[in-house]
């Protein structure tokens, strides 16, 4: 009753929508696209029409170095969904890209995590959709 | 301008499954809070609630269910926990306007045997983000900022636990709570990890049933049945860059302060009272770590101070055992305890002080709180 429909393509049980689009489609190509606000120049992420600082709708999409510095994380031991329940326990990170925005993505390879230890991507080819990860060192 | 207040409160029993439609909880504890109050049904004409999703039924539906000879406020909020104390700041508003005489405000759902809150997807367009990589359930989003929170504040797991065995000291003594078996540092300790650094003991259980508050004219309510609970301040808030649904935080910054950060001072500004006054704290628990970031938020403590105050017991907070221990109707019965606290009718729990109670509807980015007070 809580669920929204899925929407192909893109990652499973998942909405995509028309501002989202670009960036599910360049992880396709392992590229890491963003939004940059052409008023006040802030990359931004979720996806959206308007700028959450400026509320400007200019924008240009471009492809942005993913590397980063993790802020936050939690190891997830219960798995609150069947797809995930071979992966107990697994790492989901906050993470600061370096060129700005946050994200939250999960960990490979997560000993050592700690707070602003270093990030680099990883893409995961799902067959559908590819999702981006991240692996410490970077 | 008038001044508006709680003159009663109503509730079902909480369980596991209810067998009972989500109409008939709330039905059930609409009445129970005008019985409680001595108002007769009829003379109730503003109803206000909230849900997620569509896990209960609306104001109108309410209205047919207790036959009301017509309505004169609705409200339906499409929020989760940061609703009651919102609900309440426009029932009081709306009474002190004179669009209502009688408010009941209410939260019914099927909460443990229909659909979960702590694991259901949420509409809204953040969700293509979280859901697909398995960050998709609401402990984990609090833990998040509950590991940043105890990093930079300088606390850590124990703190959590304080606030967990704290808060189950109390629901045992409380006839409503769902978690009543006794709980100390080893059996926190020993409770599974479900989102480190959250254990089950960190959570809320989830629960069938139904809350009600019903909100009046002050100078009504002191005609009534119980000593009113003046609303003396409500308020919500939320910072910039709230996110694009409720559980999308990514463009928050900082994870150790919640919403009680920003309205702390309009609040107790509002109500003519500083922190220092306040005699019982009921604050939002949904897990442990948002009991100490409101408890610093709100000025209650210092910054790092949360769980130590909890360990004091100087300040009773969530008498009632939280919805950590009488279980998760998303902080209505937070509300409703405060409401009995200021009231003096908590049994074997009341605080000894009770002029002034503050009380939170939220964990993370933005939610809503209110000042209750004796009618001084
Ligand atoms: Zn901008």
């Amino acid at each position: 009753m809580l669920d929204t429909p899925t929407t192909a393509p893109g990652p499973p049980g998942a909405g995509t929508d028309d501002d989202s689009a670009p960036f599910w489609a360049a992880l396709r190509e392992e590229r890491v696209e963003l939004q940059r606000c052409t008023d006040c120049a802030r990359l931004r992420f979720p996806p959206m029409g308007r700028c959450p600082w400026c509320a400007s709708a200019g924008q240009v999409r471009e492809d942005v170095d993913a590397r980063g510095s993790v802020y936050s994380w939690i190891v997830v031991h219960r798995a609150f969904r069947p797809e995930f329940a071979a992966d107990v326990p697994y790492v989901v990170a906050t993470v600061d890209l370096d060129a700005g925005p946050r994200v939250a993505v999960r960990l490979d390879r997560p000993d050592g995590v700690d707070f602003g230890a270093r990030v680099a991507p990883v893409f995961h080819d799902h067959g559908a959709w590819t999702e981006l990860r991240m692996v410490l060192g970077a | 301008m008038r001044e508006a207040a709680v003159a009663g409160v109503g509730y079902t029993g909480f369980s596991r499954a209810s067998g009972r439609p989500v109409l008939d909880l709330a039905a059930e504890a609409a009445i129970a809070a005008c019985e409680d109050a001595g108002l007769p049904v009829r003379e109730v004409d503003g109803i206000a609630s909230h849900m997620v999703g569509s896990d209960s039924e609306n104001a109108q539906a309410l209205a047919t269910a207790l036959a009301l000879p017509g309505l004169r406020v609705v409200l339906d909020l499409n929020q989760a926990g940061h609703a009651p104390c919102n609900l309440l700041a426009h029932a009081a508003a709306a009474v002190s306007a004179g669009l209502a005489e009688h408010i009941v405000i209410f939260r019914a759902l099927n909460g443990r045997s229909g659909p979960k809150v702590g694991s259901a997807r949420f509409p809204g367009r953040g969700g293509q983000f979280r859901y697909p990589i398995g960050y998709d359930a609401y402990p984990m989003y609090i833990a998040m900022w509950a590991r940043r929170h105890l990093h930079e504040t300088g606390q850590d797991v124990r703190d959590l636990a304080a606030v967990a065995v704290a808060h189950r000291a109390y629901a045992v003594r409380n006839e409503r709570a769902v978690r009543r078996t006794p709980l100390d540092l080893d059996g926190y300790f020993a409770s599974p990890l479900v989102a480190d650094p959250f254990r089950v003991a960190d959570c809320t259980p989830e629960v069938d049933g139904a809350c009600a508050l019903l909100v009046t004219g002050l100078d009504r309510a002191r005609d009534l049945r119980r000593p009113p609970a003046r609303i003396a301040a409500a308020a919500y808030r939320a910072g910039p860059r709230p996110g694009l649904d409720i559980g999308d935080h990514v463009l928050t910054d900082d994870y150790t302060r919640n919403f009680t950060d920003l309205l702390r001072d309009e609040l107790f500004g509002r109500a003519g009272v500083t922190p220092a006054d306040v005699d019982v704290a009921c604050l939002y628990d949904c897990f442990t770590s948002a009991v100490l970031m409101s408890l610093e938020g709100l000025g209650l403590c210092e910054r790092g101070a949360a769980g130590d105050l909890v360990r004091s017991g100087r300040l009773p907070v969530n008498p009632h055992g939280g919805l950590l221990g009488e279980g998760y109707l998303h902080g209505m019965n937070t509300l409703a305890e405060a409401v009995l606290q200021v009231q003096g009718r908590s049994g074997d729990r009341q605080a000894a002080r009770h002029d002034v109670a503050v009380v939170t509807s939220g964990a993370l980015m933005d939610g809503s709180a209110a000042v209750l007070t004796t009618d001084r």
